[in-house]
């Protein structure tokens, strides 16, 4: 950076210039927005180091497991900084999504040092706080020797700092007493309708308003003459079948994967509320889904919306978001709506998926990784995500309410905004936090796969699902 | 000079004598190594599976004797996890096997053009088995795959390959026998070729017919090839994963729910090392029953063939 730059940054820092004109001098000095933003960046950081010690680790290196994703694409982006900021190295192994939570388990269960943090969700944190392979962050946040004076915790949405804190006790409530904050909520979310506007104006059809109108609606789109499926959902045989589109819309039903009775699990997925809404669920992608649902994640469910092969789906609101960018075939074509999938219910109840940063508690180096895990998660590095890369949607309150990022977003991705705030007060996880997580979500996964495939009725499939599940949390002496 | 005399004929005996009795030990070493390397993780396995050991309930870890066991066999998914293991070994083994014989055959004699087809044959054994499954997710997908609209010219809509439980299995089947009959066809190639040839001038001056020459000269004379081959693909089957798990990830529901698929998605997702190892321990058990079966019926034919020379 010149002498000239840094005074045009001091001065924007200090509140002597607005952006625009701050912007207006960069470009003067042969300065574009993208390279402008990467250097306020780094004028910022160095505001920050005068506030605290962040060269305290200089020269150490710290090793991150990062899954293959924006987000990740985004610190990366922005990594010098960090590292000019404290003198510290960052190196980085970058696995698909496919593998990626099978490479966490093997590297933790395995007790080994080589990562310092890593990439998590929300609910695997239920593995592995109570298996102690993760550091509670309680300790590194209350503790101002150690975290920036403006890390600004309180910024992050409440409903998603408590997301990711958890007593370990099974059935208790996310962020309540007790609990331990396994993870620094990094990006998350919520599940809606994306839908291709250029398909529904070609059909003079409107987003539906609840589920039965959805289930028509697709069937519809499937059998016009637009050539395309109606819904897109995920359907492979994986714990991630459940959480975006199906849950959210189960739980907008009133009904609950598990109960808590005298502090004992007792699996709750076959209650009346539950077999209506997954019956008009199978009959949805009967009729309306993607031939092969079965073997779909959200890869698939994704790529068909952004090359107009399916008409619209209720997947991650992101989803839609990067499908709706890029080179994708139909880029700038998509739109957004809540959903609020019980006919007569108030408002959306998306469940959430909170992509987050976690400290192995077998690396060799915590105080240096918490440096990483601060500054990843701190304001600064949500802003040049959120400004200007796809690092959405971002768990800070004051990036929600930041003006380059809203306006960036309703210029090229009209809708999304008010979808989101419309969705977002009724978002949260929805599903009950405890250890065999996976284990009921694969089977329930499984057991929608047979209602699918006809192999066996709704009413029965979930039943049995609920009875082999019961069996399983009895054996865990957590039922 | 003296002294260098006196001590040279009592010094050369002591080094030829520990020189062959530390010979033995020293050669067998790498073994005892091996057999270390094998043995360690195999008993690892057999006590871990004699114990209630969940990675993330560890409150619940003890020593709960055969009771894994009881459980995995009073559960009706494993019963069904061991017939669709065994159908998948036996309908892989048993088609590949007719497969390699019949392709083996047509090449047996050498020529340049044989050459070659053996060589292209035996590209599909070069792609990784993960890799092939990606391959033919991608044929078979029911939008845009080559093998959806070849079989859409013929008639058949809506075919779901492996993401339909009636079809499953056959999808899984033929990248498997894709993957691996060039296995199977250059073994028995190898052993065509390597048949002693009077038996066939004899056999082709006397006038005798061909299906004769086959079932009462080529077989027997190629069993034990054959035997060879299907021992090293029932043991590949059996322990069957990334073709499935790629491809379906043991779905629609249980239907490809194989040994490894079951003992790795109880490992990996839900942490449970004691029934992860309960299950491989059965898996170890077939396979060592089934491989003997095929030892023994090999070795019987090995004295029936001395018997008759």
């Amino acid at each position: 950076m010149t002498t000239k730059q840094k005074d045009t940054i001091d001065r924007f820092l200090k509140g002597g210039m607005s952006r625009r004109e701050m912007i207006e001098r960069l470009g003067r000095m042969g300065i574009g927005a993208a390279a402008g933003a990467y250097i306020l960046n780094q004028g910022m950081t160095e505001a920050l180091a005068q506030e605290f010690n962040w060269k305290a680790h200089e020269g150490k290196t710290i090793n991150l497991l990062l899954n293959k994703h924006p987000y990740a694409d985004a610190m990366i982006a922005n990594l010098e900084n960090f590292k000019s900021l404290t003198g510290m190295n960052v190196t980085y192994d970058v696995f698909p999504e496919d593998v990626y939570f099978d490479k966490v388990a093997a590297a933790l269960s395995s007790r080994s040092s080589q990562y310092d943090a890593f990439m998590t969700g929300a609910y695997q944190v239920w593995q592995y706080g109570p298996a102690g392979w993760v550091e509670d962050l309680n300790e590194y946040i209350q503790d101002s020797d150690q975290t920036a004076p403006n890390y600004a915790w309180d910024d992050m949405l409440e409903g998603i700092r408590k997301s990711t804190a958890w007593s370990g006790v099974p059935g208790a409530e996310l962020g309540g007493e007790d609990s331990k904050q396994w993870a620094l909520p990094w990006g998350f979310e919520l599940n809606s309708i994306s839908y291709n506007r250029r398909i529904f104006d070609q059909l003079k059809v409107e987003p539906a308003k609840d589920l039965p109108e959805l289930v028509e609606l697709a069937k519809k789109i499937t059998d016009s003459d637009a050539g395309v499926y109606g819904i897109g959902v995920r359907g492979s045989r994986s714990w991630a079948t459940i959480h975006p589109g199906y849950l959210s819309a189960f739980a907008n039903y009133g009904a609950k994967d598990l109960t808590v009775q005298d502090g004992m699990l007792k699996a709750a997925m076959n209650s009346p509320e539950a077999k209506e809404m997954t019956a008009l669920w199978v009959k949805m992608i009967q009729e309306s889904g993607p031939k092969n649902w079965a073997t779909y994640t959200w890869y698939q469910v994704g790529t068909d919306l952004g090359a107009g092969a399916s008409a619209m789906i209720y997947d991650a609101d992101i989803l839609g978001y990067f499908m709706n960018g890029g080179d994708n075939k139909e880029a700038g074509n998509l739109a957004y709506s809540a959903f609020t999938p019980k006919p007569g219910a108030e408002a959306p109840t998306p469940n959430v998926w909170i992509w987050s940063l976690a400290m192995s508690t077998f690396g060799g180096q915590k105080d240096a990784t918490w440096y990483f895990m601060q500054w990843a998660s701190g304001t600064d590095h949500a802003l040049f995500g959120a400004r200007k890369m796809d690092f959405v949607n971002p768990v800070r309150q004051s990036v929600w309410k930041d003006e380059e990022f809203r306006s960036r977003i309703a210029k090229s991705y009209p809708g999304y905004i008010e979808q989101f705030e419309a969705s977002s007060p009724g978002s949260k996880i929805y599903f009950t936090p405890q250890p065999l997580f996976q284990t009921v979500t694969t089977d329930w996964a499984a057991a929608l796969q047979k209602m699918v495939a006809n192999e066996i009725p709704v009413d029965e499939g979930l039943d049995e699902l609920a009875g082999n599940i019961d069996r399983q949390l009895k054996a865990a002496g957590l039922g | 000079m003296a002294a260098t005399t006196a001590t040279q004929p009592t010094a050369s005996p002591r080094k030829s004598r520990l020189g062959p009795a530390l010979l033995p030990y020293l050669l067998s070493l790498p073994a005892l190594l091996v057999c270390i390397g094998i043995i360690i993780p195999f008993f690892t396995a057999v006590w871990y599976s004699l114990q209630r050991y969940n990675l993330n309930l560890p409150y619940l870890r003890g020593f709960v004797w055969f009771q894994q066991y009881i459980d995995l066999f009073s559960d009706p998914s494993f019963w069904h996890t061991v017939q669709v293991s065994l159908l998948y070994t036996a309908l892989t083994v048993i088609l590949e096997l007719l497969l390699g014989l019949g392709i083996a055959l047509l090449l047996r004699r050498p020529s340049t053009l044989h050459n070659i087809m053996s060589i292209a044959l035996l590209l599909p054994l070069m792609v990784a088995p993960a890799i092939a499954s990606l391959m033919w997710k991608l044929m078979t997908h029911p939008d845009f795959g080559i093998l959806s609209w070849l079989i859409q010219q013929v008639g058949i809509t809506n075919f779901r390959w492996a993401a339909a439980p009636s079809s499953a299995l056959f999808t899984v089947l033929l990248v498997d026998i894709w993957v691996y009959t060039p296995f199977m066809m250059i073994l028995l190639l190898a052993g065509l070729r390597g048949l002693p040839k009077q038996p066939f001038e004899a056999a082709e001056l006397d006038g005798v017919p061909a299906s004769f020459v086959f079932f009462r000269i080529t077989l027997p004379m190629l069993t034990p090839y054959i035997i060879t081959a299907a021992l090293f693909r029932m043991l590949d089957s059996i322990q069957q994963f990334d073709i499935i798990y790629a491809m379906t990830q043991g779905g629609p529901g249980d239907t490809l729910m194989v040994f490894q698929v079951m003992a790795y998605l109880d490992f990996f997702q839900n942490f449970n090392v004691g029934r992860s190892a309960a299950v491989l321990m059965v898996l170890w058990a077939i396979a060592y029953l089934l491989s003997n079966v095929f030892i023994k019926h090999w070795l019987r034919l090995r004295e029936r063939a001395r018997g008759a020379a």
